[in-house]
């Protein structure tokens, strides 16, 4: 298996070839750019065998897969920030319309003021449109979960957001597995959809519906995606088998017993992970997927644990409310008797996340009871 | 010119249909799928036909519909054909339907970006000049002097309506056309020949409103005669981008009056301002004339 040393970018843009997607549409947005001139590249040099359309804003580009995927096509997209947010209203449309497309999202704060720092607002503000939401660690992680989105997006028939950290993940270099086509092809087959276009058959797909029946499909999906935890499982277990590597929806790092545990979403989870060696009682909670929500899995993993505090590490915030993991977190916890107290990291505006922030965070030691917020930005 | 259609020919549009009486639409899109058909594909952006189209899984149309987002159509109409190809469905041919909101308003940057790509559909713009379907706002296609609910008396539609043939001209496509339901035979022609082309096609098609307009169902057609007669709305084609080609040529133009009295969205124009979408009417017409190919 030959391995590369490339940025988050180019393992998602060889993610996308090597799942062989027959279509992408592309428009450029900082820190994503580099995933679709990758994919230009490649297409230049006739190893991307697809449509390669330049469209003229975000909203065509998930408009353009779209349609190619109503009529069978296995499509790929990527954007960030602002071009996520233009894109709201076709993200809504295409979990509606079950379209299985993957779309790369790379995190980077929403203005104003104009900035480039991995804030998480811009996907988790797409946290409610009906879209798989998988956060990523690290650059062979991007590469993974975009081949596994894919198997999981045809199967369940919804949309997969795949997300990392603009320039923490997006620009480092790392050493990545890069597996031939063949061999990723062997993994995920050919589109196993089919058409909801299909010429020449009567259709009136996705027209004036009344609220029953949009009640019936929304009752529908959101069961499908509460279905997806257990498949994307097998879906794992399928890809250990053949790539030697895996990921859980929720990660689980207990080194001994825990009276701490952190929770984090995509790079800031490796860098409690980098730390847990020199860490006392702590362990980590990585949270892969966001959508569907593990908060079962949550609920077991700390009630075998006795944790008495967790501390959750938020990129984001929702203005007059906090950090939104915080928030799924606590919502999750509701069927605890004694739930663990929360101590709230808040890095909005993506600062970044050192261990001495974490380590300081963990010597202050948490709340008598409930949950508090703690500003990073206080503590640079 | 040959304005009749062959009656034996089979018709798409079924009729139970959601539109209103005399609804210039409907009869639109029912002449366009009967020259397109049966091998068609019909994306449908926000507008009229959003309701026309009926319920799923009740359709007025025979032939496959997906329906759209507002802004999208020109993209998603440009992915479907990509994607039909993919699956090696290359002679299915994809109408794009949207109306003049989804065309000259919120949905012109993805007709123009599919314009500019050249993508391989055709474009049709039911333009009945205002957005009909959430009940008469003002639209850039809207004429000066026409009363909307967005402009409502003592108000009215201020500014010329947006000329959408010149904008979709200077994107050079290889086809671009206007038509009428008055003129079905020219109509039915226009998308033959639009269908033998590659690339991308616009067809715009001014498609009377009765309840939008304030007229009589019945006077449907006669309103999109006159509003050819009078060189309000000519027939024309343009050839990438090219000199416009005149479809049909009033020997005598009918005075614009004529038209703009059967719509009660004009009673409160006052002779003056009659007078000036007359002269607007006479200058676009001669400046039309010097452009155009010899006949």
């Amino acid at each position: 298996m030959p391995v590369e040393l490339i940025t988050g970018n180019q393992a998602a843009a060889l993610a996308a070839q090597r799942a062989g997607v027959e279509l992408v549409a592309a428009y450029p947005i900082t820190p994503q750019t580099a995933i679709v001139e990758t994919l230009a590249n490649l297409h230049a040099l006739g190893e991307l065998k697809a449509e390669f359309v330049s469209v003229e804003s975000e909203y065509a580009a998930l408009a353009c897969c779209s349609g190619a995927a109503a009529a069978g096509a296995r499509v790929f997209t990527a954007t960030a920030s602002h071009g996520l947010a233009y894109m709201h209203e076709m993200i809504h449309w295409c979990a509606g319309a079950r379209f299985p497309i993957v779309m790369v999202g790379v995190n980077r704060a929403l203005g104003a003021p104009w900035c480039l720092d991995p804030d998480q607002g811009d996907s988790l503000s797409q946290r409610d449109t009906g879209w798989l939401q998988l956060y990523c660690s690290g650059a062979q992680e991007v590469f993974d979960t975009i081949i596994q989105g894919y198997a999981l997006a045809e199967k369940m028939m919804l949309p997969c957001l795949v997300i990392y950290d603009g320039f923490y993940i997006s620009h480092t270099y790392e050493t990545v597995d890069v597996p031939d086509q063949e061999e990723v092809q062997r993994f995920l087959g050919p589109p196993s959809f089919s058409a909801q276009v299909q010429p020449g058959l009567q259709a009136n797909l996705h027209g004036l519906s009344t609220g029953e029946t949009q009640a019936r499909l929304v009752r529908e999906r959101h069961r499908t995606m509460k279905e997806a935890l257990a498949v994307f499982k097998e879906i794992n277990a399928r890809f250990a088998a053949a790539f030697n590597r895996q990921y859980e929806p929720v990660e689980a790092y207990f080194p001994g017993k825990m009276k701490t545990v952190v929770v984090a979403a995509g790079a800031c989870a490796e860098t409690v992970r980098w730390c847990l060696p020199q860490l006392i009682d702590t362990g980590l909670i990585k949270l892969k997927a966001l959508r569907p929500f593990p908060g079962e899995e949550i609920c077991l993993l700390l009630e075998k644990q006795e944790i008495e505090r967790i501390v959750v590490v938020d990129r984001n915030c929702s203005t007059g409310m906090g950090g939104i993991l915080a928030q799924e977190l606590k919502a999750a916890l509701y069927p605890l008797h004694s739930p663990p107290v929360i101590s709230d990291l808040i890095l909005a505006g993506g600062i970044d996340f050192t261990p001495q922030m974490l380590q300081q965070v963990l010597a202050k030691g948490g709340p008598h009871r409930g949950a508090e917020e703690i500003w990073g930005v206080d503590l640079l | 010119m040959n304005s009749k259609l062959n009656p034996m020919q089979p018709e798409y549009l079924h009729s139970g249909h959601n539109a209103c009486p005399g609804c210039g639409a409907a009869l639109a899109v029912r002449y366009l799928v009967r020259a397109l058909g049966p091998d068609l594909v019909v994306v449908i952006t926000a507008s009229c036909w959003s309701i026309i189209a009926g319920m799923p899984p009740l359709s007025s149309l025979q032939c496959p519909i997906l329906h759209c987002p507002f802004p999208s159509a020109g993209a998603v109409g440009g992915g479907l054909k990509r994607g039909l190809n993919l699956r090696g469905q290359r002679s299915t041919t994809v109408l794009v339907l949207a109306g003049d909101g989804g065309t000259f308003d919120i949905g012109l940057q993805a007709l123009s970006g599919a314009a500019q790509r050249n993508e391989n559909f055709i474009f049709v713009c039911y333009d009945n000049e205002a957005y009909m379907n959430t009940g008469i706002q003002t639209s850039s296609a809207t004429p000066f002097g026409a009363h909307t609910t967005t402009a409502p008396y003592p108000l009215f539609k201020k500014g010329a309506k947006k000329d959408i043939m010149r904008i979709m001209a200077a994107h050079g496509i290889p086809y671009a056309a206007t038509a009428t339901v008055a003129f079905p035979g020219d109509l039915e022609q226009k998308c033959k020949r639009a269908q033998q082309l590659e690339g991308f096609r616009f067809i715009h098609i001014l498609s009377p409103c009765p309840p939008g307009w304030g007229a009589e169902s019945a006077d449907t057609v006669e309103l999109s005669r006159l509003a050819v007669e009078t060189g309000f709305f000519p027939l024309m084609e343009i050839i990438d981008g090219g000199a416009p080609k005149l479809t049909y040529r009033p020997e005598k133009r009918v005075p614009l009056e004529q038209y703009l009295r059967l719509q009660r969205r004009f009673r409160t124009l006052e002779q003056q301002q009659i007078d000036t979408l007359q002269r607007d009417v006479d200058e676009e017409w001669a400046r039309l004339l010097k452009a155009a190919e010899p006949a």
